[in-house]
């Protein structure tokens, strides 16, 4: 085998590395709420609570604090109220029911709730043309805003 | 609500340094958790962010629409809150101006201090001005539009016969434009549309908005635009009554949601600094669902006109309001 082709094999061995890691999340036609919970991991291990904490306040990406307050972010501005306060969300909550909540709230509160889908493709009708077929969070990112949530005592 | 804005429209609004010190004497725990209410001035931003640690007392929660009176030079009282029409969803419709600050009130309540006066304003200039080949202005014609239009804009959109459709006050100009004057028809939101149609509408201010369904097929077209009032659009799938029926009077962030009622378009919004025009707005609230948006004037956005003008029954025409 000459050097090339070593290369080649390492370079393969690397694709199938990174596909195996993307084939571990679950896909969002495959989550499966039951009794309003998701109970396994969409990536098989736990999220980060550090990053979850960030994604939570990012407005391109949960944006949660558009519609909820939280104490833990009290640095920041303007906390929504169109939804419930999430202070002590995860004593009210199980990991697995908020993991439910956040994939798809209207699976759990039904159309009565204005919440976004976060790893949903039943969303509205039009969708903007670049995002069609991709999901407001990615599986990792639930886990992780998943994992924070479970902190707010 | 994108989750998107540009920076300078996370924090914007209407309050200044003197408002905030107004506020000073709420007690302290209304700040501690959630409720920091104050947008913020854009150029008072700055004075206003160093004094925001000392006025950590000042938060406000503005949660009801305020207990205010539109009066509009001391002279003109405006119908902001009225039981609402026979079908609507809400008991009673509350015009935008309620859930605005207190400073963008009293913005409303002056004409020289009305910034979408300037529009207006504009809107007379355009009204005189002769274009086109029958070298017509509308003045031609319609001459004083006090007269002439007063209670066009409390009964638009009207059944046309002509299109088979509703029209609204931008189209009819064009209308005129291109049949009575031989001018080109205005594109959207370009050359004296706004201005004009701000003009217009201006002339019924201090009249109860009243469609009249029962002209042609506004009945179906009224159905159509309710369909779309409801629809859930985009990756945020939600639709109109997602905020302003089911969470009206609510916070988004820094945004008070109101009943999103139309009775002051074009309005002047301060975010933008211009006079914006309904359709624009329309345009602007579904594509923050993270959706496709339809064309201004298109079949779609003509019923929803219809629909929402007719959710504010009652409500007077406020063009040019003054919003956030």
């Amino acid at each position: 085998m000459n050097k090339k082709c070593v290369l080649l094999a390492s370079c393969a061995a690397a694709l199938l590395w990174a596909s195996t890691v993307i084939a571990d999340s679950v896909a969002p036609g495959d989550v499966m709420i039951e009794n309003l919970s998701v109970a396994q991991s969409l990536v098989g291990q736990p999220g980060d609570p550090v990053e979850g904490r960030k994604t939570f306040a990012n407005r391109k990406l949960g944006n949660c604090l558009a519609c909820h307050a939280n104490a833990d972010l009290d640095d920041q501005l303007f906390h929504g109220e169109v939804g419930p306060s999430l202070n002590g969300a995860g004593s009210r909550w199980t990991e697995a029911q908020l993991r439910a909540i956040v994939v798809n709230a209207k699976a759990v509160f039904t159309d009565l709730t204005v919440m976004p889908a976060f790893y949903s493709l039943e969303v509205g009708e039009n969708v903007r043309e670049e995002l069609v077929g991709k999901t407001i969070l990615t599986a990792q990112q639930v886990e992780d805003v998943v994992a924070y949530l479970t902190t707010l005592k | 609500m994108d989750s998107t804005p540009a920076p300078q429209e996370q924090i914007t609004g209407e309050i200044t340094l003197d408002s905030i010190m107004r506020q000073s004497g709420w007690s302290k725990d209304r700040c501690t958790s959630t409720a920091w209410r104050i947008p913020l001035n854009r150029f008072s931003m700055t004075v206003v962010v160093s004094a925001l640690t000392a006025a950590m007392s000042a938060a406000v929660v503005w949660a009801d629409p305020a207990d205010d009176t539109l009066l509009i030079d001391g002279e003109l009282e405006m119908v902001t809150r009225t039981t609402s029409v026979e079908g609507h969803p809400l008991p009673e419709v509350i015009s935008g101006w309620h859930y605005r600050s207190d400073d963008t009130r009293v913005l409303e309540q002056d004409s020289f201090d009305n910034p979408g006066m300037l529009g207006v304003e504009e809107g007379e200039e355009y009204w005189n001005t002769v274009e086109g080949t029958m070298g017509k202005s509308c003045a031609s014609c319609h001459d004083d539009a006090a007269e002439s239009m007063a209670g066009v804009g409390a009964t638009y959109p009207k059944w046309s016969e002509t299109l088979g459709k509703p029209i609204n006050v931008e189209l009819r100009i064009n209308q005129c434009r291109v049949e009575n004057m031989g001018a080109e028809p205005y594109p959207f939101d370009k050359g004296g549309q706004k201005p004009l149609t701000a003009y217009i509408k201006h002339q019924s201010l201090g009249q109860p908005v009243a469609l009249d369904l029962n002209e042609g097929e506004m009945q179906q077209w009224w159905e159509r635009g309710k369909e779309t009032y409801y629809k859930r659009t985009g990756q945020l799938d939600l639709s109109c009554a997602s905020c302003h029926e089911k969470n009206n009077g609510k916070y988004i962030r820094a945004d008070h949601l109101s009943q999103g009622n139309v009775n002051g378009f074009p309005t002047y919004r301060l975010k933008q600094s211009n006079l914006v025009s309904l359709h624009n707005r329309f345009r602007g609230c579904i594509r923050d669902t993270r959706a496709e948006f339809p064309a201004a004037f298109s079949d779609e956005l003509m019923g929803l006109e219809v629909y929402t003008t007719w959710r504010g029954t009652g409500l007077s025409v406020e063009t040019p309001a003054v919003r956030q």
